[in-house]
């Protein structure tokens, strides 16, 4: 049983469940009180213990139905027919042909495929080519050697009892490589899948933001929730620094009024600290279409995390963005957002008008703007002066830039007449520059 | 982990189950299992979820539901010890220094020397450190509940960090220590339920130390069961299309979508006003009950006929 729980958990970890070992403790202690018998009561029951958060448990869920159920379920059509009676005369073939006997029940079966794996070893799998490998593995572990000895003797044979007796021992050993193979791809989906798609993720953090292929855009989601969440945990607490600093006279007057003035409760003056506000605008045309798919996700994964939020996205118009980005499903947003906003030819002239005359009030000395876009503004008006205004206003105006420097200033770039402007510029390339930029600007307000 | 006696409601995860639908409280699996597994593995119980789907009236209701004393402490930002633990009574002590100075000054009188002036105030310093000037917080009266009782933390994360590192402290061992006094134990350990909405990401230390049940919106039928337990005088045509309304707007592109406690606000309001079933203009007189921001209701006018149209298809096909 402690076998079995310990696997759990290197499973649920791998899936991303961050389940620690005092958790593993406790899932044990609550195994026990609550017993194998009620599978429902059992799966509510390590959940409540190992899952932490909404999206833990629908991994734990998952995970549970996976790793707590046989590998396929049982198929009386596919059993072979069994060798009635008689026997090889040989322990070892007898004892197979015993397992696979379709009358005694599949449990002696799987028990025994189960123990062959774990004695090879099969939870290390780590590649789905390495599947064959222990099958063979498990099989030989089974002791199939003599059977398929014993069966390739017969094949050669003509005799009508020969040939009876090697279509039920073809049949035997099809189901042990069918049961041993459903196993071995069970276990890969448990445990070998996550850890390579961990590690792909991983890789695809760093790479560049151009280059990405729909199979990395669906890692980067995973990625990005990561990120998100790991940026609001850094930023959303607020400390406050008390018993330090200048007394509060008011304040400990009035405290203490019932004690006679005696000063027993002080407070003291703190500085407030401003809660991270931030306005997004980001650049949605083609020009940066590459890169669009991924700086909306961002945007998508800042919005479930970050609380104090507006986002706008342009291509001509500028238009905000918040709502469809709040409450649809990431793929219905971009859609959406690509439709409505996307389309364009880029204005950067017109989107700063536009965000001074519909959505100024949403920009104080309190708010950091950044800017997600390439600064190419088709030849048109880059309203230096409005974008003046911009930083004038807001607290910090960082922009992040998806093309390398030596690239700015050429064609229709602007961002060599924007750059001296803005508190930061950087070169955002990749996922993980994306999250420094973005930690950096939360960090002013520490 | 076992204890001489165990309550008969929390013998075993269907009696939960019973004792609580008793108190008019439907439970899930999930919720009687983190229950029964608080009060055997005596560990916390943090609920999270959005807001009105019942987080809080769990904890009412368990308490309700054993016979237990429900302690409840509000969170909020700038709490600290001295609301949650215990504070000495500042006043009363101020007050009682006032009247017994004669009283002390006269013992004080007839002593020769300051030493053993100072020797006989000693033998009453703990006068005022003493129980009779101890004002106990919720978390302190909860350890201190003979017949055991359930200990509410409710919102947990309004509060800050620090706050969380006192629970810690106070909920690994169910023991406060006075520095004046002693260390108080609880003889019953209490049950606790912490709430969270999520506000902010608690602590992980936190996390690891409860037990976690997240409570989200429920399905038709458990929601047409808890609002039978609600509100028992609708009847069962109005409750099918209710229902089947409120679980096809929980779909829509809206910011917040209705959860348990608005349906059961609705179905009260609907009850008020006779309602024998719904009908588009009564939704859209009614609609305010359900959704709570402008924006939402904005968003669904147009969608009303034809969300209440298949809610009376549904629940036509439901029969």
């Amino acid at each position: 049983m402690e076998g079995s729980l310990a696997g759990f958990v290197r499973a649920l970890r791998l899936a991303g469940v961050q389940a620690s070992t005092s958790e593993t403790i406790d899932a044990a202690h609550a195994m026990v009180l609550v017993g194998f018998d009620d599978r429902a009561s059992l799966k509510a029951c390590l959940g409540v213990v190992l899952a932490k958060s909404a999206e833990e448990k629908s991994v734990h869920d998952r995970i549970f139905d996976l790793y707590y159920s046989l590998p396929v379920p049982i198929d009386n059509e596919a059993q072979p027919e069994a060798l009635t009676g008689e026997r090889t005369g040989d322990p070892q073939i007898d004892a197979l042909l015993d397992l696979t006997d379709g009358r005694k029940g599949r449990d002696a079966l799987d028990a025994a495929i189960r123990q062959a794996a774990t004695r090879v070893g099969v939870d290390e799998i780590r590649f789905s080519s390495q599947t064959t490998f222990f099958v063979r593995q498990i099989l030989a572990e089974l002791g199939i050697a003599p059977l398929e000895a014993r069966l390739l003797g017969l094949l050669s044979e003509t005799s009508v009892e020969a040939q009876s007796q090697a279509q039920v021992m073809g049949a035997a050993r099809d189901l042990l490589q069918r049961q041993a193979r459903a196993l071995v791809e069970q276990r890969f989906e448990l445990f070998g899948k996550p850890a390579t798609e961990n590690f792909m993720t991983e890789v695809a953090v760093r790479r560049p933001i151009g280059r990405m292929g729909p199979p990395d855009i669906e890692r980067m989601k995973v990625a990005v929730a990561r990120m998100a969440k790991r940026l609001s945990a850094k930023h959303s607490q607020r400390r406050r620094i008390r018993l330090q600093g200048q007394l509060d006279f008011r304040r400990t007057l009035r405290a203490n009024a019932g004690h006679d003035g005696v000063p027993i409760k002080l407070s003291f003056k703190h500085k407030r600290r401003d809660k991270p506000r931030l306005v997004v605008v980001c650049d949605v045309s083609g020009s940066v279409a590459a890169h669009v798919r991924f700086l909306l996700l961002f945007l998508y994964a800042l919005h479930g995390t970050v609380t104090d939020l507006r986002s706008f996205g342009f291509s001509h118009r500028l238009q905000d963005v918040a709502a469809p980005l709040e409450t649809l499903p990431f793929d219905d947003a971009m859609a959406l957002i690509l439709r409505e906003v996307g389309g364009g030819a880029t204005d950067y002239g017109q989107a700063w008008v536009d965000l001074r005359n519909r959505h100024w009030d949403c920009i104080d000395r309190r708010t950091t703007v950044l800017v997600l876009g390439d600064g190419r503004s088709n030849q048109t008006n880059p309203r230096l002066d409005i974008f003046a205004e911009l930083t004038e206003r807001a607290k910090r105006v960082v922009w992040l830039c998806n093309e390398p420097p030596v690239r700015w200033g050429s064609g229709d770039s602007c961002m060599l007449q924007y750059r001296p402007l803005c508190t930061h510029v950087t070169h955002c390339a990749s996922a993980s520059d994306l999250e420094r930029a973005i930690d950096e600007a939360l960090q002013a307000y520490a | 982990m076992t204890h001489a006696t165990h309550p008969p409601g929390l013998a075993s995860i269907e009696a939960i189950t019973t004792a609580l639908a008793s108190v008019g409280y439907i439970s899930t699996r999930q919720i009687s299992t983190a229950l029964y597994l608080a009060h055997h593995l005596r560990k916390p119980v943090l609920i999270e979820g959005p807001a009105g789907v019942g987080k809080t009236d769990l904890a009412v209701s368990v308490a309700k539901a054993l016979g237990f004393a429900l302690l409840r402490l509000q969170c909020y930002e700038g709490l600290d010890d001295s609301k949650a633990l215990y504070e000495w009574k500042y006043g009363k002590q101020l007050l009682y220094t006032q009247i017994l100075k004669e009283k002390i000054g006269h013992l004080v009188d007839k002593a020769d020397s300051l030493q053993s002036a100072f020797g006989k105030l000693a033998g009453f310093q703990d006068l005022f450190f003493s129980r009779d000037f101890l004002e106990p917080r919720p978390l302190l009266q909860a350890m201190e509940q003979p017949g055991g009782s359930v200990l509410l933390i409710d919102e947990v994360d309004k509060s800050e960090e620090s706050f969380e590192a006192l629970l810690l402290e106070v909920l690994a061992d169910y023991q406060v220590t006075i520095p004046e006094i002693g260390t108080i134990r609880a003889q019953v350990p209490p049950l606790v339920v912490l709430t969270s909405n999520n506000t902010r990401e608690l602590g992980d230390a936190l996390k690891r130390r409860c037990l976690h049940l997240h409570i989200g919106f429920p399905g038709a039928e458990l929601e047409r069961q808890v609002l039978r337990a609600r509100v028992p005088d609708i009847a069962e045509l109005l409750l099918g299309q209710l229902v089947s309304f409120v679980q096809s707007l929980r779909d829509e592109n809206i910011r917040k979508p209705p959860s348990i406690a608005e349906s059961v606000d609705w179905a009260r309001t609907l009850l008020l006003l006779h309602a024998p079933m719904l009908d588009e203009s009564l939704v859209r007189d009614t609609l305010n009950v359900l959704l709570k921001r402008e924006s939402d209701i904005q968003e669904m006018q147009g969608r009303l006929a034809a969300l209440t149209q298949s809610a009376l298809e549904q629940s036509v096909g439901a029969d």
